[in-house]
């Protein structure tokens, strides 16, 4: 479980996250969503302590990440952030690899290999594990750093708009992987979305954030309404059913 | 890049650098040849006293700047960077300019630490402003870089033509194996430690330069691999300014030319960056006693030329896809 | 009407000739005097050709943290004599005549920026790109030239060591005459063509709008700056950011880019820090040949600093 206690951030004088308390229980896909400078990104950064703590508490499976060694909390949690400019000259696989680094430290053995292919596998990058990143589009390199997180293979997983550069086909093959991974390995999934459908369609819970705060916490079925919806976003999207799926249309007439 | 072709790669690499080691132990204005070295002493002793310490320091300090170059553009993430464009060097230099001043009689090794300091003084200060610089424009670090550097370089002109030590400060800034000799050059053995430092946290290094958010993702101690490079990157550049003064390009060119070539892996590459600045090095100290037989051009001179050639070439020459 | 900010300007460039001149005057006045009114032209000419490249190099490139020296127009000054020693052989080319040779350099030099920095210059490529190139090329003739001096002379220390900083202490005087027909010749087309380069100022596109032939302008203009360029690096030696330092001084005193009055600001400001620096460094702190290793630093700072504001706009 992700304990979230208290949580404030500001930067100088702009507050970027207000007194934030949520728990995200172990298993599922918990997708957080809500208008740019909510600071959800803020938040995914504290949980994995990529930004320092500066009031409140957050804990995963108990191990506060403001004591807690960050060898240890490789192990637990591992974090996909926006901006991944990537300069190296590496392989897919070496990039994929280093994924392994929080459990054998660089001497890959038999188990990290078959882990690393798992992981190019699961994320269709079998066929391109040889070739150099700068020689992928934008898309593929997306994916090879998702798959390079998954390969860290830790209970949770932080996505931050891991849709970003992926067509409508790769996002959607890429969250149903999420979803599988999720079912199957009862992996710990947590991702910010900015399409709301998505997030209704493959998430178990949906927290929304708007200015700091959490101002919906809820299964999809709750949040993937007009009312919600208008309230986090602070204009009119109505949402239909199709086929018993509640679809947003955030397209203004 | 496969095991088997880089096993090759480090090979051939080598082989080349073997070559040029029993080339350059004959290369000088005394005759050394085989026959002569069967029969008398003298031959021996040239070699042994300064040929062969020449030699020797020319590949700690070719290896030493290329690992240093290589570290700093990883934990920079900025491909143009190295301790002569970065006022590291620079900083070396005020410092052995500092310690000769307060005190004349100060040991090598003790010129050596104080340059230390200060050349993590100053790259420390360096590393603080280029990292705010946008990185949408890689250009502006390096190029600020080489401002930093000449202005500290003004500095150490100025005090050093206050007081008369403008001769040491030519010594020092531009880099000569020619004063070389055996007992003046064992210092730089301090540099080959490094590399095979360096050649250790190779991985952590690779990650760095993936970022700081991903390193901390994969648990690697972000500060203190911060000031682990930072701390062999000055002491190799303190100890080389010590030894044989400023050796422009060799950190710059040599991670650069051998990234195209194998990639960024750096446990793969780390051992070849080493043994290329080696080759680089080696090639252009002869290369400068060559030119003007039996006068020497210094090395520093021959690799300005060179090494600025060669960067022209990687920054003008898009990078080969595929 | 003149500008009161160039007027107070023009006094106190007027107090640091005057200065230059009487300050601490022994011996045999007519023989001191004439020999302090060369050494006066000479730092007033140098001040300008520096001043004038560097504004007019600025506007042409639409860049204000640009110098023809650090986008290495002065090392390409180096770089013809190296191949005028290459040409000629060394020993033709150290008997030449000195202002046979600084003609033959001035029309190399022109040649080589039009060759080299003109194509660079209409690539538009990144500044910062630019700029790095600039320096690398810089430091590549630097290294060229002590090459070419040892290989000539093996033995000369002095010439391999090749200042890399102005001296404004021992002028070649030799070529005060020619230097100042062409520091005049280019002064009288700069005010000349003071309007035109408002307009140029504004950049490629709009200046085309505007009538103006951009092929035309940046030739005239960079053929302009190569001359000014050789006057100054061929009196005193390299002078990488002093045209900053005072192009940033004077913006500072009169705060506008109209030509009409920031070239002779310029100018005033840079006899100001010449003259004036000569006269205090010479007098006060009784070492005048640190002057251009100070003005360096202080220009390598502004630089710095120019180059930090800028990018994090």
């Amino acid at each position: 479980m992700i304990r979230i206690e208290n949580v404030s951030l500001a930067f100088g004088k702009t507050n970027i996250l207000k007194e934030i308390s949520v728990s995200i229980p172990k298993g599922g896909i918990t997708a957080l969503i809500g208008p740019n400078g909510a600071g959800k990104s803020s938040l995914l950064g504290l949980a994995a302590r990529l930004l320092p703590l500066q009031a409140g508490d957050i804990s995963v499976d108990n191990l506060s990440v403001s004591s807690t060694s960050g060898k240890v909390l490789a192990k637990k949690i591992a974090i996909l952030r926006q901006d991944n400019h990537v300069g190296s000259r590496l392989t897919v696989r070496e990039l994929v690899g280093f994924g392994r680094f929080p459990h054998s430290h660089g001497h890959l053995t038999e188990n990290d290999h078959r882990i690393i292919d798992e992981s190019l596998r699961l994320f269709g990058l079998t066929e391109m594990s040889e070739r150099l990143l700068d020689t992928l589009s934008g898309g593929q390199r997306q994916r090879a750093l998702v798959a390079m997180a998954y390969c860290q293979d830790t209970d949770y997983l932080l996505l931050d708009e891991p849709l970003n550069n992926l067509d409508m086909y790769f996002a959607s093959e890429l969250m149903k992987s999420l979803r599988n991974i999720a079912d199957t390995r009862a992996k710990t999934i947590v991702i910010v979305l900015h399409d709301i459908n998505y997030a209704g369609s493959f998430a178990d819970r949906i927290i929304a954030m708007k200015d700091g705060q959490v101002v919906a916490d809820g299964k999809p079925a709750d949040i993937m309404t007009e009312t919600a919806l208008g309230g986090i976003y602070g204009f009119n999207i109505p949402v239909i059913s199709v086929g018993g799926q509640p679809i947003a249309l955030p397209f203004r007439r | 890049m496969s095991i088997a072709a880089n096993q090759i790669g480090v090979l051939l690499a080598t082989l080349v650098l073997a070559a040029l080691f029993l080339v350059s132990l004959g290369v000088g204005a005394g005759d050394v040849t085989l026959f002569g070295l069967w029969h008398g002493t003298a031959e021996l002793d040239l070699l042994a006293i300064s040929r062969l310490p020449r030699t020797v320091a020319v590949v700690l300090t070719g290896a030493g700047l290329a690992i240093a170059g290589l570290i700093m553009q990883a934990i920079t993430r900025n491909r143009f960077v190295e301790p002569s464009t970065a006022g590291t060097a620079q900083s070396a230099e005020l410092g052995i300019l500092i310690v000769t001043l307060l005190w004349p009689a100060a040991s090598l090794g003790f010129k050596t630490l104080a340059a230390s300091v200060t050349a993590l003084l100053g790259t420390a200060f360096f590393l603080m402003t280029a990292h705010r610089l946008p990185p949408t424009q890689p250009f502006l670090v390096p190029l600020f870089g080489l401002v930093y550097g000449s202005v500290l370089g003004a500095v150490a002109t100025l005090i050093a033509w206050q007081l008369d030590l403008l001769q040491y400060l030519s010594i020092w800034s531009s880099g000569d194996f020619s004063g070389v000799l055996r007992g003046r050059y064992e210092l730089l053995w301090i540099g080959a430690f490094l590399v095979v430092a360096a050649w250790l946290v190779a991985d952590r290094l690779t990650i760095m330069a993936l970022g700081r958010d991903a390193s901390i993702g994969l648990g690697i101690d972000y500060a203190r691999m911060m000031q682990l490079g930072l701390g062999i990157i000055s002491v190799i550049s303190a100890v080389t300014v010590v030894v044989v003064g400023v050796v422009p390009f060799v950190g710059l060119v040599v991670p650069n030319l051998v990234s195209r070539l194998m990639g960024d892996n750096l446990r793969a590459t780390l051992p070849v960056v080493a043994v290329s600045g080696a080759i680089l090095l080696l090639a252009c100290d002869i290369l400068g006693r060559l030119i003007r037989f039996p006068y020497e051009i210094p090395v520093g001179t021959v690799m300005g030329i060179v090494g600025a050639l060669l960067f022209l070439v990687l920054i003008f020459q898009p990078r080969v896809r595929g | 009407m003149i500008d009161r900010r160039l007027v107070f300007l023009g006094a106190l460039a007027l107090a640091c000739m005057v200065a230059f001149m009487t300050i601490g005057l022994r011996g045999n006045l007519g023989f001191v005097l004439s020999l302090r009114a060369i050494k006066l032209i000479a730092l007033i000419e140098v001040g300008i050709a520096i001043a004038v490249s560097t504004v007019v190099f600025q506007t042409v490139t639409a860049n204000r943290i640009l110098t023809p020296s650090i986008m290495g127009i002065d090392a390409l000054y180096l770089f013809a004599q190296i191949l005028l020693v290459f040409l000629l052989g060394g020993l033709a080319y150290t008997s030449l005549d000195a202002k046979l040779k600084f003609g033959v350099e001035v029309v190399a030099l022109m040649a080589l920026s039009l060759g080299l920095i003109l194509p660079m210059l209409r690539t538009r490529l990144d500044m910062g790109f630019l700029l790095l190139v600039g320096v690398v090329i810089g430091v590549l003739f630097r290294s060229l030239h002590s090459l070419i001096a040892r290989v000539i002379d093996p033995n000369d220390f002095a010439v391999a060591q090749a200042s890399s900083y102005a001296n404004f202490n021992d002028i070649n005087s030799e070529l005060l005459t020619v230097a100042s027909l062409l520091t005049l010749a280019a002064l009288v087309f700069v005010w000349h063509a003071r309007h035109v380069l408002d307009v140029v100022a504004l950049g490629r596109d709009t200046a085309i709008g505007l009538g103006i032939n951009w092929t035309r302008t940046q030739v005239a203009c960079l053929l302009l700056v190569a001359s000014l360029v050789a006057v100054s690096t061929a009196l005193v030696g390299p002078v990488a950011f002093l045209g900053l330092l005072f192009v940033a001084l004077a913006e500072r005193i009169v705060t506008t880019r109209r030509h009409s009055i920031l070239i002779p600001a310029v100018a005033l400001v840079a006899i100001i820090v010449l003259v004036g620096g000569q006269t205090l460094f010479q007098h006060l702190l009784g070492n005048s040949s640190t002057l251009g290793v100070v003005v360096e630093f202080a220009g390598g700072v502004v630089f710095l600093i120019l180059l930090w504001r800028g990018s994090r706009k």
